[in-house]
This record gives structure tokens, sequence and C-alpha cells, in this order.
């Protein structure tokens, strides 16, 4: 079938503004203008499918455009900046659906295609599906809909039986063409189980890498669409996600010393547990915090996970206000996997309006602790954790953390006296130098503001 | 499509995927995964190109199904996106 040259115009120019738009999210600066750039690209290449000419069901495709899109646009422009990387999940899950849900219309429609087409429909459908439903766990899982890590039993050799399983079908689908029903039903149904199955044994603290993962293959899934279609604007943006979309998840698995396939395949819990502590914790009050920081000269605000979900961001950069007011020279270090995805911490503290050069990355202040005169930590815990550095009985060993330790003191805010996500217990805080605020983020921070402001 | 020349676009869109990324701050990655996750749903063009050829009652089901998955990636990718880059500015653009 050709085309009329003002759809392939549309969908050129969409492919276009893409590439434009994901170069221009590449720098704070022209960020924004970047996702605009992009959107233009969507509705261009949205109206130029509906000039196709003979398109039938016209009316079915706006009802499902109007319908998709109203719900994800009203949920996604309520969902609070904390609940931000389940929605991503969610997203992305709908787009391998859809990718999964192409392929399986043009094995109902039953066309022959050649071995290659078929083929690349069927990987496609693969990936789109597994993306699909693994992307649902890993929303339920940060939503806290599902809390617990399932581990059925012999799960490596269920996951591989189930994988090679799904690939079998998918190749006799390949091989017997034209698709007999009842095979492509399976070969669905185990695509989608597989996905489950793969997802639920990964624990909270990994799923930035996982969601990662799927959004890469959700693009590729989507590029070989694009090939059975013969639509290179689907080609080329699925390819470049699942590329940029690789690397994205390579880059974070790095960060947290945890190669992708640990990820998948061994629960932290099962990797050891590390070194007893010895010690006590010593407990600080809002007050003494207070005045240690207000007479510092340098203070670096070490954020974590504990900080998004207090909502305590706002009162922090309060905080921090108050004591650049005082002439404390205040900074922010972010670990890479700090919160739940990579970066979660730095949208956070823009939402409360923090420059973002006052945030620094791991590199950047590493060295600067040592001359820090407080190091606040306020919900973070692996990511500080010296064990990583000494301790190679530790799960966590080899991760680069932050090196709060060296700051002449260190103050944690926590809720309780239990260890991290990864369930590792942290020598840090029975250090000489360290001392405990315990309780919730937000109110802390506020009593903490409260003395501030009493000091002047 | 010619096959051989899908080859050199899947080539060349992956090699401009590792570059684009390649050089971006760690600040601008949950966006940008975000970002490259709006992108995707450009999934939406191929699901309403296979519905707009639908005949069967199943393949309008499947078929609508999937504009509306599409429809929602693309949809939700984009509002999450941009309200986090709206939140990013340096101190010279005040609050």
């Amino acid at each position: 079938m050709t085309l009329p040259a003002f759809v392939q115009g549309a969908w050129f120019a969409g492919a276009l503004f893409f590439i434009f738009g994901l170069k221009g999210m590449s720098s704070p600066a022209s960020a924004r203008r970047g996702i605009i750039v992009a959107g233009y690209g969507m509705l261009t290449a949205i109206a130029g499918t509906f000039l196709i000419p003979g398109l039938q069901n016209i009316g079915l495709i706006a009802i499902a455009l109007g319908l998709g899109s109203a719900v994800a646009w009203l949920s996604g422009a309520r969902v609070k900046m904390t609940d931000m990387p389940q929605m991503v999940a969610i997203y992305n899950g709908m787009g391998g659906g859809a990718a999964a849900a192409i392929a399986a219309v043009e094995f109902v429609k039953g066309d022959t295609h050649d071995l290659a087409t078929t083929a690349l429909a069927v990987l496609g459908a693969l990936i789109g599906a597994v993306s699909f439903t693994g992307s649902c766990i890993a929303w339920a899982k940060l939503q806290g809909v599902l809390r617990k890590a399932v581990r059925l039993p012999a799960q490596n050799a269920l996951n591989v039986l189930l994988a090679l399983g799904t690939v079998a079908l998918g190749l006799a689908t390949v091989m017997l063409a034209p698709a007999r029903p009842e095979l492509v039903c399976a070969f669905f149904a185990l695509a989608l189980i597989l996905g489950l199955v793969v997802t639920l044994p990964i624990g909270g603290a990994d799923m930035p890498v996982v969601i990662s993962l799927f959004n890469a293959f959700t693009g590729l899934a989507v590029g070989f669409e694009g090939y059975v279609l013969g639509n290179p604007a689907l080609i080329i943006a699925g390819i470049v996600v699942g590329a940029a979309g690789t690397l994205l998840t390579q880059l974070m698995a790095k960060a947290m010393n945890r190669p992708i396939s640990n990820i998948l395949f061994v629960p932290m819990a099962a990797a050891g547990s590390g070194a007893a502590v010895e010690g006590e914790q010593k407990e600080i009050g809002a007050m003494d915090v207070a005045a240690l920081m207000r007479y510092a000269d340098r203070v670096i605000i070490v954020p974590g996970y504990g900080m998004a979900v207090a909502h305590a961001q706002h009162k922090v950069w309060e905080m921090t206000e108050l004591l650049e007011e005082a002439g404390v020279e205040v900074k922010f270090a972010i670990h890479p996997v700090a919160g739940r995805m990579p970066g979660h911490m730095n949208v956070l503290l823009a939402e409360a309006g923090v420059p973002y050069d006052k945030i620094f990355d791991l590199d950047e202040i590493n060295g600067e602790f040592a001359q820090a005169d407080v190091a606040l930590v306020i919900g973070a815990n692996d990511v500080v954790n010296p064990a990583a550095r000494s301790d190679k009985s530790s799960p966590i060993y080899g991760m680069p953390i932050l090196n709060a330790d060296m700051a002449r003191n260190v103050i944690v805010v926590k809720r309780g006296k239990g260890s991290g996500y990864s369930g590792v217990e942290n020598a840090l805080f029975y250090s000489d130098n360290c001392q405990m605020l315990y309780g919730d983020a937000q109110p802390m921070a506020g009593e903490i503001i409260q003395h501030l402001k009493a000091m002047g | 499509m010619d096959p051989v020349l899908t080859l050199y676009i899947f080539m060349l869109a992956a090699v401009a995927g590792f570059e684009i990324i390649a050089r971006v701050p760690v600040i601008l990655h949950t966006p940008l995964m975000s970002g490259s996750n709006f992108i995707h749903g450009v999934v939406v063009v191929g699901a309403m190109i296979v519905l707009g050829s639908a005949d069967s009652m199943l393949e309008k089901a499947i078929g609508f199904f999937a504009v509306a998955l599409g429809a929602a990636n693309a949809a939700g990718g984009y509002v999450v996106t941009e309200r986090m880059l709206a939140m990013f500015r340096s101190k010279g653009e005040g609050k």
C-alpha cells in the first residue's frame, strides 16, 4: 500500500520532532522545550494517520483515543510527584500492551507475511506482553498494593522454563504460518504470565532499574511492530527509546553495583546480610540539630526515599533557606539511585523550589564531605552505608556510596531503628560522629525550622 | 519494507539513542526515562493503522484496546514528563 505524501510527511515530521525533543530533554535548560517539541511530533503523527485514505472505523478510533488519553491525562495531572515512578511504570506497560495487541490483530487477520516480518511480529509481541504485565506488577509494588516480594519455589528454573516455552510457541507461530488461533492464544497467555512471574520476586529497591528495563523493552517492541506495519516513524521512535533505555538501565545498574542479571535472578536477601554491627545508636533532639547546623559553615543534605514518603521536600527547602540566611553554605548530595528512580530526588527537590545548581552528583560532592561540618541524612540509608566500601560479605559491597560518614558530624533523620530497604544494617548509625534524630522527616524538619527561627 | 534498508534504520536509530543519553546529567535521568516513555507512545499510530483496517469483531475489539492503551501511554507520558520538567529552573529564574 503506498500512502499519500502528506501522510508520510506527517510521520516523517513526527520522527524528526521526537529526535529533536529527546535531544532537548538532555539538558536542563532546554528540557521543557524538548518535551513540548516531542508533543507536537506526536500530534502531527496522529493527525497524519487520520488522513490515510480509506481508513475505517474512524469513530471507534476517535473514541479509543479520547478514552485512553483522557483517563491517562487526568491521572497524570493529579498524581503526587512522589508517586511519579509508578505512573511512568503503568504508562510504559500500556505502551507494551498496545504493541502486543497490534501483533495480535495481525495474527487474527492471518495475512501472509515473509519470515522476517512474522518473526519480528512475534518478538515484538513477546517483549510487549512481558513489559505490559511486568510494568503492572512494578506499579503495584511501588503503589504499595503488593507489599512483599513473592518468590515461588524454584523461581529461576520456572522463569527459564516459562521463557523457553514462550519462545518455542513463538517459533511455532512463525514456522506454521498462517498462525493457528490456539497456538497464538497460548503464546500470548504464556508471554503475559512470564512478565508476571519474572517481576514478582524483585524487591522494591530494584524497581527503578526494572522500570527502566521495561521502558527499553517497550521501545523495542514498538520498533519491531513498526517494521511489521511498514512504518519508519514507529521504527525510529521505538529503537531510539530501546537504545536509550538500555543505556539508562546500565547506568542505573552500575550505580547500584548490581549487574542486571543479578537484579532479575538473585534476591537481595539471599545475597547475605553482611557483618553484624556492634554498639549503640546515639539519639539527638531537633533543637540540638538546629543549633549544630545554624553555627556550621558547610552543611550537606543527603535526601533519600524517606524524605519522599514523608513529603518533606518543602520543609527541607524552607530549612535550607533559613540556614542560608544565617550564612551557612548548604548543598544537596544526590546518590544516583536515591529514591525509586534515578533523579527521583532531583525532581522532588525541584518541586519544592530548590534550584538545580545547589544539587550535586555523587562524583561532584564526595570530596567535599571531609570539609563539611554537618552531613544531614534524611531518610536515606543504604546509599550512605560505609559497609559498601569495606565489608566484603555485605550484599551492597562495591556499590559507590556518598561519603557522609567523613563529615565532622552526621545527623540521620530516620523513622525507627530498623535497617534499610535492602535489609542491611548500617554501620554509619553506630559510628562516633553520628547521631540519630528519630521521627518522620516532615515533622522533624518542621521542628528544626521552629528552633532555627527562635535562634534568629 | 526492504529488510536491508530497515536494518540500516535500526542501526542508525540505535546509535542516535545511545548518543543522546550518553551525555545526560543524572538529574535528568528520571524526566528522560519518562520522556522516552512518552515517545514510544507513538505506538498509538500503529494501533490506529491496525484498527483502521480491522474487519471482524475480534480485530476491532483488540484494535480498540490497542488504540486506547497507546493513547494512554502517549497522553500520560506527556503530562507526567511536562510536570517534572516544568519544575526545573536555575537560581536566576526565580521561583
